[in-house]
């Protein structure tokens, strides 16, 4: 199937996309093909730009080129109804969670719903106790984002995520500072929920067995560039280097401090 | 040297165009806008509540020292009986709508313009921008609508506090009849005084709240700071423009009522 066949059954289709900020260059020409109702992980090492590439794809941060297709319309700087479109068809989920800390968990849930919907207010209240029930907060829905665990924060910015019913979620670093345990009850919400909701996602993260189980393709940025994006069996097999180095990491540390402890001198790596 | 002096000028410019449609947007979307009164009901509470013990205290004491003043200066001409002239016209026309802005500035204006910084900081601000929703309507309309309300009722009860803390000097203290100070008040102030007075109010509390709203939710432009830097380089901008604002507002406004019949 050829190029101009796939792209009128994407979801969302992204192609060259640029931004840099004064002398960086972050993005040279990033593509990402997205089909409708998979999860697809962009993997990258801390600082090579995938929250970047993610609010891109929000609109959050102007790219400085490139072009952004969702469902079939560019979402290029004029198109503000197609971008308010997106807005109304497109959650995203913040690495920080960017709850509102002045408002309860029911409020932040229900904020969305009050601001950008024309439905009464009580099916508001209805939608975000249901969708508080799902993530099992129903509990502590009078209490404010402090007040909450880092794991149910998580769960509370889910909950206001998936409230509008969303077409695409965005998850930026959904495991950003969370234990094991914790990243993979994320990765086992994010695939629970996209089952049951239906809805597209594209996770950034940097946590590369959990995304290889969770999602249905994988995507490596790295230098600027996706230099990978297919199957999470054809990321282990792939034999770029640029993969291999990011896959093998895990073996690269055991190495280091294996030959560290036995006294060695190792050369330390590139950025960390 | 010219070419910093021309760049410096156009980014004043640019700035104040962006600062007039940043406060028209946030009137505009006030339209239609969901639950708009309780937010700005809440924004009265913060800026008025929260804000009366010190209208009370700053309005008492300014009060208090015009009755002291002025009783001294009117006293070596004979005319101690205009007392009551003196602090009304001063208050009402000038010190109450001034020193009350400047107080509302320094407490609810410094508190919105780091509310916002904050929000902004933590990509609150970013999140109500991705979910859709109008960040001027729900954040700095209500602000705005709210501030056009408190501001005249907080500068009459300045002013009112204010001709009390003059009677307490010029008549309990230093034996003035209190017949004679009130009814100097009440000859002195006129429709036009009132008028003049509400007007410098209601323009003060619009410029300030929206000169602080736009310092904290665009405290991440800012280039010579980032973060909670950011947010405290944004808070002390807007303590410091509102302020001479409200001082340059009042001598234009004054200018241009002062010869009105």
């Amino acid at each position: 199937m050829s190029a101009a066949d796939t792209t009128t059954e994407l979801f969302l289709d992204v192609r060259g996309l640029h931004k840099r900020f004064g002398e960086n260059v972050v993005l040279a020409g990033v593509d990402l093909a997205v089909p409708r109702g998979s999860v697809i992980t962009v993997l990258g090492k801390s600082g090579t730009g995938k929250s970047v590439f993610l609010k891109c794809l929000a609109g959050i941060v102007r790219p400085d080129g490139g072009s952004i297709r969702f469902d079939g319309r560019s979402l290029n700087a004029v198109n503000a109804a197609a971008r308010a479109e997106f807005r109304r068809r497109c959650s995203y989920l913040f690495q920080s969670n960017a709850l509102l800390d002045s408002l309860t968990a029911l409020e932040n849930v229900a904020l969305p719903l009050e601001q950008t919907t024309q439905i009464p207010n009580r099916e508001i209240r209805e939608r975000s106790l249901e969708a508080l029930r799902q993530l099992e907060l129903d509990k502590h829905r009078d209490r404010y984002p402090s007040q909450l665990s880092g794991g149910m924060q998580k769960r509370l910015a889910l909950a206001r995520a998936i409230v509008t019913r969303p077409e695409l979620v965005l998850f930026d670093e959904p495991t950003a500072g969370l234990d094991p345990i914790r990243r993979n009850g994320v990765f086992e919400m994010i695939v629970k929920y996209q089952r049951q909701f239906g809805f597209t996602a594209v996770v950034v993260t940097h946590d590369l067995p959990e995304a290889l189980v969770a999602s249905d393709q994988v995507a490596l940025l790295d230098g600027g560039r996706m230099q990978f994006q297919g199957t999470p069996e054809a990321f282990s097999l792939s034999a770029d280097p640029t993969v291999r180095a990011f896959r093998d990491s895990a073996g690269a540390l055991r190495d280091t401090i294996t030959a560290l402890r036995r006294g060695e001198t190792v050369t330390s790596k590139e950025d960390l | 040297m010219t070419r910093a002096l021309g760049q410096h000028t156009l980014r004043i410019v640019s700035e104040l165009g962006d600062f007039a449609v940043f406060t028209t947007r946030a009137f505009t979307a006030a339209v239609g806008s969901r639950k708009l009164g309780r937010r700005v009901l809440r924004a009265i509470y913060e800026q008025g509540v929260r804000c009366l013990p010190v209208i009370v205290i700053v309005g008492l004491f300014t009060g208090l020292v015009l009755g002291l003043q002025g009783y001294y200066v009117l006293n070596r001409f004979g005319s101690e009986g205009l007392l009551g002239t003196l602090v009304s016209l001063t208050l009402v026309r000038e010190l109450a709508p001034v020193l009350a802005a400047l107080m509302l500035v320094g407490q609810a204006g410094s508190a919105l313009a780091a509310e916002l910084g904050i929000q902004r900081n933590s990509e609150q601000i970013d999140a109500l921008e991705t979910m859709g929703a109008s960040t001027h309507a729900y954040l700095i309309s209500p602000r705005l609508i709210a501030a056009l309300i408190v501001f005249p009722i907080q500068t009459t009860i300045f002013a009112l506090v204010g001709l009390y803390g003059g009677y307490l000097s010029g008549s309990v203290l230093l034996n003035l009849q209190s017949g004679v100070y009130w009814s100097a008040v009440h000859n002195a102030v006129g429709p036009q005084d009132v008028r003049e007075c509400f007007t410098k109010a209601a323009v003060f509390g619009l410029l300030t709240i929206a000169i602080c709203a736009y310092n904290g939710f665009n405290a991440h432009r800012r280039r010579t700071s980032t973060g909670a830097r950011a947010v405290s380089a944004s808070t002390t901008r807007a303590v410091v423009f509102s302020s001479i604002t409200v001082l340059a507002a009042d001598y234009v406004i004054t200018s241009l009522l002062v010869n009105q019949p």
